[in-house]
């Protein structure tokens, strides 16, 4: 428990980690998404390569476009590539250092995808079983009075009865598979290369300094959004508390003022408290004016002006003696 | 224990990822509810088409109007197309987006359950086996000698291991391979096109009503918000009102004019401490010492209840009285409430000071 919260805590302490976290998962859902599906090879000659080619491209461009969908970089970059300019320059390094993460995370999932494919080998043994050539293998079943492309499509499935215990299936499968794996690895080895190549030459194309603030704006642009949703919901809560009070406070019949008298002829504890009750009472008190309310309240929203709320005037009470002349005022 | 307990303190930080919460809810319940679901094809010709559509499309229907349902904005779209117009002008846009929101949540589950009946392929398998071309798969010289209904009610055994019994005239495996892979293409190309489609709205439109967009997202929060504090500022109002109502109507039977702040001379000033524990207690009995009293309150609370109108406070009314003897408060007339014992304030709005002297 201690654990994963220590793992939350880590993921959300900034958004690039959340970017980060997500992509992961989407990654891992691709692993399980992969084991839990059901590849089922036609074993028909027309349609082997269509489906094992679909099964094998097509769900990583679904990751893709749900990588991209589910960053929230995305907003924050196409808000910044299409606003006007205003007040504020635009950077287009800025843009294209967004867009860069943004495909970098996208097309691990999809990648990740290809990868497992390739190294479990059943797609490629449905696509391209019909292409190996049969000669060097022993045991072929000829009895069966189909073609040889026929014959070849078949290998992929095993429960087929004329494959039942053939020698001949498995040693054309285990050899498409390490193909299979071989083209895998080499292209697992291909993207590390790639990425250490990267890492390791960029310094000497790059300029650090100007790299050091783009990162800076971009995590910037990122965290003011955050902040101006949040301020956004903050001023609408406190904008509705004061609409509705102002709107109860409407409804009273008559203004009261409660004003203190000479101050120890009264208990202040149990003053306070009353007022706090005539308070959330906000001057309603009868069945009629409740009903009244309510009944205003869905026919005729009040105005969406809080000002007289806000900026509500105290009341000041003036002391004077007997003669007219002011001992103490709150003027 | 805990976990569920994090989770759930996590959804419920705000509307939006609680609504978030019961859209992942409903989608995996959907995708538990197809796995715990036992298919059994009829296999029979003129039921299965309806079986195999209707499984895939029901349910769906199902999960959409139950999105509806659990969403609690929905009531709150309607009421906000519904009202008059009053002091507030309507503004369709909102409409629009609460509308598209609330649609775009209730679709995941649906979508869940279509893609994992696709992927699955039994109920593609079960509507379409008897459309199949029997040649592709069949022996043809036995093929031949069949008449046509014998044809199609071996056709719609093929989702029926258990009663496919003429294993010689088709392979049954080939066949529903076929099918099932027809049936997998189209669930991946559903997927696809589902995808495509919510990239292209949400990441597409900012292009178009940026501005517009922040606008209307703000307001129909607002319009959310606004309708919970309501509620909540009507409750809080319904518990005084009710604290209120009650406590002057034990007073009204004790008879007691009794006022909720006691109210002494200065002489009592130094045990203040034990007046107040015993004011507490004077003030909780509410004037009610005796058991026909009691009975009295009991009684009157069934038969004749008081009437939904708060008589404004007394204290006023009484201090005036307990103070003039002392002549030390003059100019109180009307007092700040205008009105002594209680009587209804049929009086027009209106706004007073008092000036008080204090000599």
């Amino acid at each position: 428990m201690d654990r994963l919260k220590l793992v939350l805590q880590y993921f959300q302490s900034n958004s690039e980690s959340i970017s980060n976290g997500i992509c992961i998962v989407l990654a891992l859902i691709s692993v399980k998404l992969y084991t839990s599906f059901d590849f089922n090879c036609p074993c028909i000659p027309q349609y082997n390569k269509l489906y094992a080619l679909g099964v094998m491209f097509v769900p990583p461009l679904i990751f893709f476009f749900l990588g991209i969908l589910v960053n929230r970089h995305t907003g924050v970059m196409m808000d910044e590539w299409l606003r006007p300019i205003g007040k504020r320059s635009k950077n287009p390094a800025i843009v294209k250092y967004m867009f860069s993460a943004m495909m970098q995370r996208a097309l691990l999932a999809p990648m990740v995808w290809i990868l497992v494919t390739l190294l479990d080998g059943k797609i490629f043994i449905c696509a391209f079983s019909m292409s190996v050539d049969p000669k060097p293998f022993s045991g072929m079943p000829n009895n069966t009075g189909l073609d040889l492309i026929k014959l070849m499509a078949k290998v992929p499935c095993k429960e087929d009865m004329i494959f039942r215990n053939s020698t001949f299936r498995k040693a054309v499968s285990r050899y498409v598979r390490c193909y299979s794996q071989a083209i895998g690895w080499s292209i697992l080895l291909f993207f590390i290369l790639l990425g250490a190549l990267g890492r390791l030459i960029k310094p000497c194309f790059d300029d650090h300094a100007t790299n050091l603030q783009t990162r800076y704006w971009s995590n910037y642009l990122d965290i003011e959004q955050k902040l101006f949703d949040e301020t956004c919901v903050l001023h609408c809560r406190d904008f509705a508390r004061k609409c509705v009070v102002q709107f109860f406070e409407g409804m009273r019949e008559d203004a009261v003022l409660r004003l203190p008298l000479s101050p120890e002829v009264r208990y202040r504890g149990e003053e306070d408290m009353v007022d706090e009750e005539e308070e959330r009472l906000h001057g309603i008190t009868k069945q009629e004016q409740m009903d009244q309310l309510l009944q205003t309240w869905f026919q005729c929203k009040p105005e969406l002006d809080v000002t007289r709320m806000a900026y509500r005037p105290r009341v000041c009470v003036t002391w004077e003696d007997h003669n007219g002349q002011t001992l103490y005022s709150d003027v | 224990m805990d976990k569920f307990r994090m989770m759930f303190q996590f959804l419920q930080s705000n509307q939006e990822s609680f609504m978030n919460g019961i859209c992942g809810i409903m989608a995996l319940a959907s995708a538990q509810l197809y796995s715990a679901f036992e298919f059994s094809c009829p296999c029979i010709p003129e039921y299965n088409y309806a079986y195999g559509i209707g499984l895939l499309v029901t349910p769906p229907i199902w999960f959409f109007l139950l999105g509806f349902v659990l969403n609690n904005n929905v009531s709150m779209l309607a009421e906000e197309w519904k009202r008059p117009t009053g002091k507030r002008v309507k503004d369709p846009t909102i409409l629009r987006y609460m509308f598209v929101s609330i649609t775009q949540r209730s679709l995941i589950a649906p979508m869940v359950w279509i893609s994992v009946t696709l992927m699955d392929g039994k109920s593609f398998l079960c509507a379409f086996s008897v459309n199949l071309d029997i040649h592709q798969f069949g022996n043809s010289t036995l093929i031949d000698g069949m008449t046509e209904v014998e044809i199609v009610k071996l056709l719609a055994k093929i989702p029926c291991k258990n009663i496919f019994n003429q294993p010689e005239v088709i392979s049954r495996e080939a066949a529903s391979r076929y099918i099932k892979c027809i049936s997998q293409a189209f669930g991946w190309v559903f997927l696809l096109l589902m995808t495509l489609a919510a990239f292209m709205i949400r990441a597409i439109r900012p292009c178009f009503t940026q501005a517009a967009f922040l606008k209307t997202k703000y307001w129909s929060h607002y319009v959310d918000i606004e309708r919970k504090l309501f509620d909540e500022t009507c409750k809080e109002h319904a518990k005084t009102f009710a604290k209120v109502c009650i406590q002057q109507y034990f007073e009204s039977i004790s008879g007691d004019m009794r006022s909720f702040h006691k109210h002494r001379s200065s002489k009592d000033d130094s045990d203040d401490d034990d007046d107040d524990k015993k004011k507490s207690d004077e003030d909780k009995l509410l004037g009610i010492r005796d058991q026909d009293d009691m009975n009295k309150v009991l009684w009157n609370w069934h038969t004749c209840k008081p009437p939904l109108a708060l008589r404004k406070e007394q204290l006023d009314g009484e201090s005036h009285e307990g103070l003039i003897p002392n002549g030390d408060v003059h100019g109180v007339s009307g007092g700040p409430n205008g009105y002594a014992n209680g009587h209804a304030p049929d009086l027009p709005k209106r706004e007073w000071a008092a000036y008080y002297s204090k000599v």
